[in-house]
């Protein structure tokens, strides 16, 4: 191939120009849902996703994707598969008015819970429930945590099905103040530009 | 990166006329409230389609954005210029897969939109079809290139599609670093010595053109770009963005003594309007159809890559994970 960078023109020859094989279903692999929290004593909300082949590997790029510039205390992920999704609402009818009550008895499973309070924000972490189910999680959650506010969306995560952040991975974010050549603030051009300016302007006088 | 340069494609208007008229009003009637559109509710097709085409461009334009700066990382001038341009380049991979989830949401796989960049059949911003000649070349795209991006950006930033609109404040946070890390660059050029002066003034000589083309031609005003502009898909026409560009940043470029190949170009004053020589729209659309400077390395960099890649992809897959679509 013909380049002004030498690493392109020694790429070795591989496939046809032009030509991919259709990619199979899965190659991007899985959908992982990610959760940040910005600061201590903050609540958990919602980031985006990542694709990743498993729950492990999830995190590492959720940690790249989304913590690779803003300063946070903890992430965590979870398959986009376990998370419990309730109908959307408007106007002031709360999501919890339009869920059927489950029946589902006494369970002892932990389930997060996720709001959305405002539309176009993100979902927020509102608390933790015990339940036999999710949807017997909502129902609980109507009581302990709604308390008559009107949500537009709710998500219950069990507990168990989370990746969390370990104290050991805390590291991650320790050297982010250190690296300054990625802050807009270390580049103040400012004086040498005055500096430039006023040279200019006594040789043109 | 992203220029509204080739984003929307001719649909006959009928396409709204079969929507529901009920669903339609309530739809629109949000937008007009200021409200997002989120993914589980209703939106007419066309809306879709059209997102789902800006999105990915937008996406891709950040992946192959980074190949012509890319190619400069072994060569930038110094420790602290190779460490903030390798920070620039992961944002703006970064960046793309933000864009890739967003545009998920509105029911495209990425497997599709991957192929689709590669076969030719989805396109990327334009200016990235030039050629990085010199350390000069990669600080323009990194001053100038990205400030044009950021005009489009903080715009579309204010749209309807709550999933996009988020990708985009996230973007727009780390911009801020590229455009103070680009004219900090710029200013040492310029302060520099002659031959330095000399160097960035012929970056500007050849990258003036594709940047005038960044925003795309002038809109024809439609009833499809009207209904666009109502849905708040495209928030300012194509001329809106050049003028605000050319106001925001032109004086800059002055401010450092260099000049502007376009003997047309100045404001006018009394209507806040730029006057330029209208760029030459022939070589834009034969650059967008294929015949630019560096459009097959691009493509061939990035089939290379995702060929090379396959094996790792094919060994770490499970058949226990699944696709799903993204939740918000």
């Amino acid at each position: 191939m013909n380049s002004l960078d030498p690493r392109v023109v020694r790429l070795p020859k591989v496939g046809e120009e032009g030509k991919i094989f259709p990619k199979a279903p899965l190659d991007q692999f899985g959908t992982f849902e990610v959760f940040v929290q910005p600061k201590e004593g903050k609540p958990f909300q919602h980031e985006g996703i990542v694709h990743a082949p498993n729950l492990e590997l999830a995190y590492v790029l959720a940690k790249e994707t989304f913590t690779r510039r803003f300063v946070c205390v903890s992430i965590y992920v979870v398959d986009t598969r376990d998370v419990f999704v309730s109908p959307m609402t408007d106007g002031n009818l709360s999501a919890y008015e339009v869920l059927d009550e489950a029946k589902d008895g006494v369970g002892s499973k932990n389930f997060e819970i996720y709001h959305l309070v405002k539309r176009g924000k993100q979902h927020v972490h509102a608390g933790s429930v015990t339940a036999a189910s999710h949807a017997g999680a909502m129902s609980k959650a109507k009581f302990e945590l709604a308390q008559g506010k009107v949500v537009y969306n709710i998500w219950a995560i069990e507990t168990s099905s989370i990746r969390f952040t370990m104290p050991e991975d805390r590291e991650f974010w320790l050297t982010l103040p250190e690296k300054k050549f990625r802050d807009a603030a270390d580049y103040k051009g400012g004086d040498k530009l005055t500096k430039f300016l006023e040279k200019n302007q006594t040789m043109k006088n | 990166m992203y220029g509204g340069g080739n984003t929307f494609e001719g649909i006959k208007t009928d396409s709204i006329a079969q929507e529901d008229p009920t669903k339609l009003a309530e739809f629109e009637a949000r937008i007009e409230r200021g409200e997002k559109i989120e993914p589980t509710d209703w939106m007419p097709q066309l809306y879709r389609k059209q997102l789902i085409r800006m999105i990915e461009q937008h996406a891709h334009s950040e992946i192959i954005g980074a190949l012509p700066e890319g190619t400069w990382i072994t060569r930038a001038p110094g420790f602290k210029r190779k460490m903030a341009l390798m920070a620039k380049v992961q944002d703006e991979v970064g960046h793309a897969q933000l864009l890739y989830s967003a545009a998920e949401t509105l029911g495209k796989p990425r497997e599709q939109m991957i192929d689709d960049l590669i076969t030719g059949k989805s396109k990327y911003s334009n200016i990235f079809n030039y050629p990085t000649f010199t350390w000069a070349d990669c600080c323009f795209i990194s001053w100038l290139v990205d400030a044009g991006a950021i005009v489009n950006q903080l715009a579309n930033a204010k749209g309807s599609y709550g999933p996009y609109c988020r990708a985009l404040d996230r973007i727009c946070a780390e911009e801020s670093f590229h455009l103070k890390y680009g004219h900090h660059c710029v200013i040492y050029l310029a302060s520099g010595t002659q031959k330095q002066r000399q160097m960035f003034q012929e970056a500007l000589n050849r990258w003036w053109p594709p940047m005038m083309h960044f925003f795309g031609p002038s809109d024809k005003i439609s009833v499809h770009t009207e209904v666009l502009m109502k849905w708040k898909v495209k928030m300012g026409t194509n001329d809106d963005m050049r003028n605000q560009f050319l106001d925001m940043y032109v004086p800059k470029i002055w401010e450092l003594g260099f000049s502007i190949p376009d003997p047309n170009l100045k404001k006018n004053e009394e209507t806040g309007r730029w006057n330029y020589t209208e760029p030459d729209w022939e070589e834009f659309k034969r650059v967008i159809n294929g015949d630019g400077p560096c459009n097959k390395e691009r493509l061939e960099v990035r089939r290379i890559a995702e060929e090379r890649g396959k094996w790792v992809r094919e060994a770490l897959k499970t058949p226990k994970t699944k696709y799903v679509m993204p939740l918000a």
